[in-house]
């Protein structure tokens, strides 16, 4: 029962993900090409909302449903970290047209295919795991 | 009501939407960022008895796990009880330049939804050289830059910006630096192969 409300949220993003058309391979080479305005809509509302709802948060020391104060974890600063990693990322978001909450929503639409694109992805990961201690951070 | 929601979303609609899913999670005590799973994946799969990295109580992470499961769940029920009438609207410009490296964009729903380009995606390809760069690198890619960078877009374009964070945004950057460059250098070139 913990997890049903987690389970319920996720359906809730399965489906935003799809109605906001942000799993549309089309939609990110439109996006990377400047040629629409619907991703930068979509995340730039997000982003201008989100920080709102954060900072209502932090100011209203709201709680969780356990009763305890929601934390943000500052990150640690680094730039060859986030620009290498981001870069990276970038280069595969552009070829596959699928960040990680679209990779799965795929799923459920029956494009089996994206299941290449998450074994190999965790593969990355797995990648990233092993070669970190020689990567700049 | 349900013939509303099945229609595309407006992009402000979706924004909103995306902050009521990332609240959602906060509120529940777990945060929005979607790629961490990819590691729990590895930590499940034993990649903790090598590296380090993954040596941490994956359990603790369940709760994302089943959120992404959810996610699956909400993409075969979007797909069948909620899908859109017509295919994904693509800019005339973005559809010409597809045009010219050998994508076609669908025009009617018996040709695809438009999530996925059938030239790369479709089973029958798979064994091509140019769906095999996409999604096997392109794959890899995804998971080896989210984990280097901390985060994909869930976590820093929108979790991270949102909590104002410095680093978010040079993540951000670094999403458009490699975006552009694939999209624009790169990627003709996969996609004519």
């Amino acid at each position: 029962m913990k997890f049903l409300k987690y389970l319920l949220v996720g359906i809730l993003f399965g489906v935003v993900m799809t109605k906001s058309e942000a799993i549309s391979w089309f939609r990110i080479q439109e996006m990377f090409r400047f040629e629409s305005f619907h991703m930068y809509g979509i995340i730039g509302t997000a982003v201008i909302l989100g920080a709102i709802m954060v900072a209502v948060v932090k100011k209203t020391h709201f709680k969780n449903i356990s009763g305890e104060m929601i934390s943000f974890n500052p990150k640690n600063m680094s730039i060859p970290r986030y620009l290498l990693g981001g870069s990276i990322f970038g280069l595969g978001w552009a070829m596959t047209g699928a960040c990680p909450g679209p990779l799965f929503t795929l799923v459920g639409h029956g494009i089996w295919t994206i299941l290449i694109v998450i074994i190999s992805s965790i593969i990355g990961t797995f990648a990233y795991g092993a070669l970190r201690d020689y990567l700049p951070h | 009501m349900l013939e509303i929601i099945s229609q595309p979303w407006h992009w402000a609609v979706s924004g909103v939407m995306i902050v009521v899913v990332m609240f959602l999670l906060l509120w529940f005590g777990g945060e929005f960022g979607v790629s961490a799973n990819l590691r729990t994946l590895c930590a499940i799969g034993g990649a903790g008895k090598r590296y380090k990295f993954f040596d941490f109580d994956w359990k603790s992470q369940t709760w994302n796990l089943v959120f992404i499961g959810g996610a699956v769940i909400g993409g075969f029920i979007a797909s069948h009880y909620l899908q859109s009438p017509e295919p994904v609207a693509i800019s005339e410009s973005t559809q010409a330049y597809l045009q010219s490296v050998g994508v076609a964009t669908p025009q009617t729903m018996t040709e695809g939804a438009g999530f996925v380009p059938s030239e790369v995606f479709d089973v029958a390809n798979l064994f091509t050289l140019k769906s095999f760069i996409i999604l096997i690198i392109g794959g890899f890619f995804v998971g080896f830059g989210t984990r280097y960078a901390g985060g994909c877009t869930s976590g820093h374009a929108i979790s991270g910006l949102a909590n104002l964070q410095l680093p978010s945004l040079i993540a951000v950057i670094g999403f458009f630096i490699g975006g552009l460059v694939m999209t624009h250098f790169i990627l003709p070139h996969i996609l004519t192969l």
